[in-house]
């Protein structure tokens, strides 16, 4: 290229092949280089992030998907059952004593000790069996009752035996007994079916999310039957009817801004109207689903919306053309065709609903119920309202079975947006 | 004695729905039916049969739909008035609205078969005519909505003629249910705005406004004897809204950088693959509910930063602002990322193969000519994230502390505006107290301020997207 | 076609800047050029004419490696400029492009002051020592492209601002001030009206004295205006090529013929 000083006639003619040049291009290729793996380094952060809080999240919830019981054998010694009221016996001391009887090396001093071994669970199952079946008074029966949280966490290894004595939760003789009880194999370490059967307690062995699931269910259940055809109706006649004028530009705004709206501020709308003016009832799912309703509404009709957008016009056309109302023309032509889109953007709305906690503190579902609600006025919790109080309980049990919950909860947001984006998939329509 | 009657009020309630509903279809069949009779008559009917039995079918049930949920709204004040009025006389003179509702909700809870104590026996009697009262009331409704469905039912029926518009009549009835749909955000934006301003004006009743908005001290105590209200508490917002801020800063100096630069790689570096891998990873950071969030702070985070101050010396406090901000930060990192994505590609390839063809490398085009070019989109998602950032609650409530400090150290630990609404809020609330109100006077300020961010970045959003459409 | 002046031939003299021979370029699944060979002259202005996908733009966006920002595209065979492969592994697009410089059919101005867009390439590529130097570049190029008389008193305005031609000949202005050696332009009248057209093909005319010019055009008209020589495409496939008088008056094949005449396209 030695003539391209003489061809290269630009304002200023350029050698290209020398060595400034070369040199600034190979600065310029470095700097891009740089660039390049910041880049690559901040995507590296967020997947790093994503990947610690999926992992932690595992570490520590796979300790709630099993359960430490222990088998003993329980007399009903008659001198402590309670003739008048079977119900009100003395059944602790049964269990302390079948207890001390059966641990080798226990006095009764150590009863109190034993008994801490067993969940509160033991003596209500002991009631119950006496209760279904009264001829047990002075047999000996068999209970398989779950272990109370510290020798659960025992049991599991979760607890240092190299802390001191007193600043541990079980103390040495206390281990000894437990280990005694396990060399007789009467410790198993079964699937935690408490988790998903029971509702809340305040012992982490027999805490659940029956009722977390069942408040959350009612929830979504009315949160889609308000949402889901005032969003359609609204997005209907945005988009299909609304003469465009100020009145028009004002909802559109509103629906935009409120779609915005930190989530918290539902939560005041929620209360001081739907509680404190109209006096609904409080912790219930159903005003728990009206708050959740008025924050999905945007996400619905913003969705709709654009489904309905990208019906081609030539179709409308059609119908319009062998003499269809308007109406015929989009509820017959149109919305049959948009239905996926919304449908889609109705899922994803119920997914960040279910989601939602702050509004739902605030209306009070972090309620304190160890039933599962009978009916969506009934007080109850849902299931991030659940977690955020799981994480707030002191005792160590409960943090397995937060994230225990969490994985829950990222389960069905997993499958609500599976399905979402597997509806998208198989109806999507290219015009 | 009591709960029977819940029971009544229950089935009556449903009664009446089964009612309103039937009474509907039976108009649906009633009208359809006479049209098709006309139709066989020979007659030309305006409109088809079927339009006949839709316009019966929303006559009877929408003004019907309408007065149940209106009863089953307001039913509970009326009575309750009604409960109150009937109280013996002195009973409640000179009490306190709150001490009133005190009353009326042992009341209730006597009506509802708790009774705890033994109450006085006028307490007991008005729980009596407060079931009666709910079951006259549920009685009546039943009543009414019936004698409403079968005028309507008649009437309707009457219209079916061979010349009666029925397919207009029905359109306009969807039509006008339809736009009610729409107003639905209009009411909800009143409704907020309405219970915010209502609750902080009897905030302000209570503390002068003034202490509110520039008052250095937040101590909401609750006074223990209701003579001391608002002589201990302290309601000045500018610590709690400085804790936000400072919260704020850190979230968004973990988001800003971090999503930018994602954006600029997947936009301009990613191959195909990586980016239909990377980017739906991304999106799942941002599905992540934000409970999951605080308990990852509380986790993993804290107890990390716990240490490192530990090891390091530096003074970190165990709720320390960096926590719930970082966290808050990797929760924004997909949306502004995802937001500086799309602008980056809204920017027309007409720019970026002029840049190319000059002998730009593809970094030089998208830092010099690219990003200038988005820069009007990119402001207005991170003014849409700081926005976010602001109203965050859940990791805020889990992972920031209670108590408010003036200062901007995010070492330390602080509190935010969500924050102190919520924990004002959890739990019983009586709405006579400065402590619950303020909770709503936090939320205006917090409503207005995130609103106003919105507007702004939405303005400059849309003004970008009018520049290259 | 009456109106149609021929312009002044000089064609022949010149030696080969750019020689393309057997050049393939794979669109995904589209064989979208086929077997392509050209030798481009220097300080020459080369016509590419033919109907709309005819691959001609494509062939354009070959000779500095545009393709390369198109992720499906594939490019076979070999381009030569001033005797080296441009698909060389250790030829740097970068560098080629800032020597063969493009002008766009739609004017394209950077979101920048009439100043910085033509100061952008002398900028990136390191030209200038001081902003004397600059100054001058900046002077020169919006001269050469005849803009000059017109912006001189508003440099710091946005291009944007600017009409269609302006912009267009801001363009060019940005393009030239690099130096390139080779100015390849794609359909770039098609964005203006009659006057700016006029402007621009004046320019292309004076541009021939330093550069080799190839330029893509839909109008006939323009190419038997502006160019010494001519490239027919069609359907992938290079027709015919050759002096612009002789493709015009006495086409060698029919299908350039029909084209001409009005037949096909």
């Amino acid at each position: 290229m030695a003539d391209a000083t003489q061809t290269g006639i630009g304002p200023r003619p350029v050698d290209w092949t020398s060595e400034e040049i070369g040199a600034r291009v190979r600065r310029r290729k470095a700097s891009e280089m740089r660039l390049k793996m910041v880049g690559l380094a901040a995507i590296g952060f967020a997947f790093l992030m994503l990947a610690i809080l999926m992992v932690s999240l595992i570490a520590t919830g796979w300790q709630a998907m099993t359960q430490t019981h222990v088998r003993i054998d329980v007399t009903y010694d008659p001198a402590l059952i309670n003739e008048a009221n079977p119900a009100r016996s003395n059944f602790r001391q049964m269990l302390q004593n079948s207890l001390v009887a059966q641990v080798p090396g226990a006095t009764a001093e150590d009863g109190r000790a034993l008994l801490g071994i067993l969940s509160n669970a033991a003596q209500f199952t002991m009631r119950d069996r006496l209760l279904a079946d009264p001829s047990l008074v002075g047999r000996t029966v068999t209970l398989n009752v779950p272990a109370s949280d510290p020798y659960d966490l025992l049991n599991k290894g979760l607890i240092d035996h190299e802390t001191p004595e007193e600043l541990r939760r079980v103390k040495d003789n206390e281990i000894a007994f437990f280990g005694a009880l396990a060399a007789q194999g009467r410790v198993t370490k079964p699937l935690n079916t408490t988790l998903l059967t029971s509702a809340d307690s305040r012992f982490p062995e027999l805490a659940g999310l029956r009722g977390a699931l069942t408040g959350s269910f009612y929830a979504l259940l009315t949160c889609f039957l308000l949402s889901f055809p005032i969003g359609i109706g609204a997005a209907i006649y945005l988009e299909e009817f609304a003469p465009k004028n100020k009145a028009s530009d004002f909802i559109e705004v509103n629906i935009n801004n409120l779609a915005a709206v930190p989530s918290v501020v539902f939560g005041l709308l929620g209360l001081a109207v739907f509680l404190n003016w109209l006096g609904l009832p409080r912790s219930a799912p159903f005003v728990g689903g009206m708050v959740l309703a008025l924050m999905t509404l945007p996400t619905i009709i913003i969705a709709t919306r654009a489904a309905l957008k990208a019906v081609p016009a030539s179709i409308r056309e059609a119908a319009l053309g062998v003499g269809a109302s308007r109406q015929q023309v989009v509820f017959h032509h149109v919305v049959p065709l948009a239905m996926p889109g919304i449908l889609t953007g109705t899922i994803i709305g119920l997914a960040q609903a279910l989601g939602q906690t702050a509004p739902l503190l605030l209306i009070g579902m972090n309620a304190f119920v160890t039933a599962a609600p009978a009916t969506p006025f009934d007080p109850a919790t849902a299931l991030p309202t659940q977690i955020f109080i799981w994480a707030d309980s002191p005792e160590r049990g409960f943090v397995s079975r937060t994230s225990a919950a969490i994985l829950v909860l990222l389960g069905f947001l997993v499958l609500m947006n599976g399905l979402a984006i597997f509806l998208r998939n198989k109806f999507e329509r290219k015009w | 004695m009591f709960p029977q009657a819940a029971d009544w009020v229950r089935s009556m309630t449903t009664f009446a729905f089964a009612l309103l509903f039937l009474a509907s279809v039976a108009g649906y069949l009633l009208n359809l039916r006479a049209a098709r009779q006309l139709q066989g008559s020979g007659a030309r009917l305006h409109s088809l049969a079927g339009f006949h039995g839709g316009f019966s079918f929303l006559v009877v049930l929408v003004p019907g739909f309408i007065v149940l949920i209106l009863w089953l709204l307001l039913q509970g004040a009326v009575i309750n008035a009604l409960v109150l009025r009937s109280l013996p006389p002195g009973t409640t003179d000179g009490l306190d609205p709150g001490a009133v509702q005190l009353i009326v909700a042992e009341i209730r809870q006597i009506a509802g078969g708790r009774i705890f104590g033994t109450p006085e026996q006028w307490k007991i009697d008005a729980a009596a005519r407060l079931t009666a009262l709910r079951d006259t009331s549920a009685t009546l409704m039943v009543v009414v909505v019936g004698v409403m469905s079968a005028v309507l039912l008649i009437l309707s029926r009457m219209r079916v003629s061979p010349d009666f518009r029925a397919r207009q009549g029905t359109e306009a009835i969807v039509n006008g249910l339809m736009i009610f749909c729409s107003t639905v955000a209009i009411f909800t934006t009143i409704g907020i705005i309405a219970s915010l301003v209502v609750e902080t004006w009897r905030f302000f009743g209570m503390v002068p406004w003034y202490d509110f908005l520039f008052g250095l001290r937040w101590e909401p105590q609750m006074p223990i004897r209701a003579d001391q209200i608002a002589a201990v508490g302290a309601f000045g917002w500018v610590p709690v809204f400085v804790g936000t801020l400072v919260i704020t800063v850190v979230a968004m100096t973990v988001a800003v950088p971090v999503g930018l630069f994602s954006a600029i790689y997947l936009n301009e570096f990613a191959s195909p693959r990586f980016r239909a891998v990377a980017k739906p990873l991304l999106e799942i950071l941002a599905g992540v509910p934000t409970v999951v969030y605080g308990f990852f702070a509380v986790l993993v985070i804290a107890p990390a930063l716990r240490d490192f101050g530990v090891w390091s010396g530096l003074p970190i406090a165990s709720n320390t602002a960096l926590a719930a901000g970082s966290v808050t930060g990797v929760m924004l990192i997909p949306f502004i990322s995802s937001f500086a994505d799309d602008t980056l590609s809204a920017v027309p390839r007409a720019l970026r193969d002029g840049a190319l063809a000059l002998g730009a490398t593809r970094g030089e085009t998208v830092i010099t000519v690219l990003f200038p070019a988005a820069i009007p989109g990119i402001v207005g998602g991170i003014l849409l994230a700081v926005s976010r950032a602001i109203g965050e609650t859940m990791i805020v409530v889990m992972a920031a502390g209670l108590i408010a400090k003036l200062t901007i150290n995010p070492l330390d630990s602080v509190t935010t505006v969500t924050v102190q609404i919520v924990t004002l809020l959890i739990g019983d609330t009586a709405f006579d107290s400065p402590k619950t109100l303020a909770a709503f006077a936090l939320g205006l300020m917090l409503f207005v301020v995130t609103l106003g961010i919105n507007v702004l970045a939405l303005r400059i959003v849309r003004k970008y997207r009018e520049i290259y459409d | 076609m009456n109106d149609m002046r021929i312009a002044e031939r000089t064609v022949g003299t010149n030696a080969a800047k750019i020689s393309a021979r057997g050049v393939q370029v794979y669109y995904g699944e589209t064989h979208a050029l086929k077997d392509v060979d050209v030798d481009i002259l220097d300080r020459t202005v080369t016509a590419f004419i033919g109907p709309s996908g005819c691959g001609k733009s494509t062939f354009l966006r070959c000779l500095n490696r545009m393709n390369d920002t198109v992720a499906i595209a594939r490019v076979e065979g070999t381009i030569l400029l001033d005797g080296q492969d441009i698909y060389d592994k250790r030829i740097d697009p970068v560098q080629l492009r800032a020597k063969v410089g493009m002008v766009f059919q739609k004017p394209n101005p950077f979101p920048k002051s009439i100043y910085d867009n033509v100061a952008y390439g002398p900028k990136i590529h390191g030209l200038t020592r001081n902003k004397g130097e600059l100054d001058e570049i900046v002077e020169s190029s919006l001269r050469k492209a005849a803009l000059w008389n017109e912006v001189k008193g508003r440099l710091n305005d946005p291009g944007t601002g600017l009409s269609g031609g302006q912009q267009q000949r801001l363009c060019i202005a940005r393009a030239v001030a690099t130096s390139p050696e080779v100015l390849l332009m794609d359909e770039p009248c098609s964005a203006l009206d009659p006057i700016a057209t006029a402007q621009v093909e004046e320019l292309i005319d004076e541009l021939r004295e330093n550069y080799a010019v190839v330029i893509v055009t839909h109008s006939m008209q323009q190419a038997a205006r502006v160019s010494q020589r001519t490239a027919f495409f069609h359907l992938g496939n290079l027709v015919e090529y050759g002096e612009t008088g002789q493709i015009f008056t006495n086409p060698k094949d029919t299908r350039t013929e029909s084209y001409i005449t009005g037949r096909i396209g």
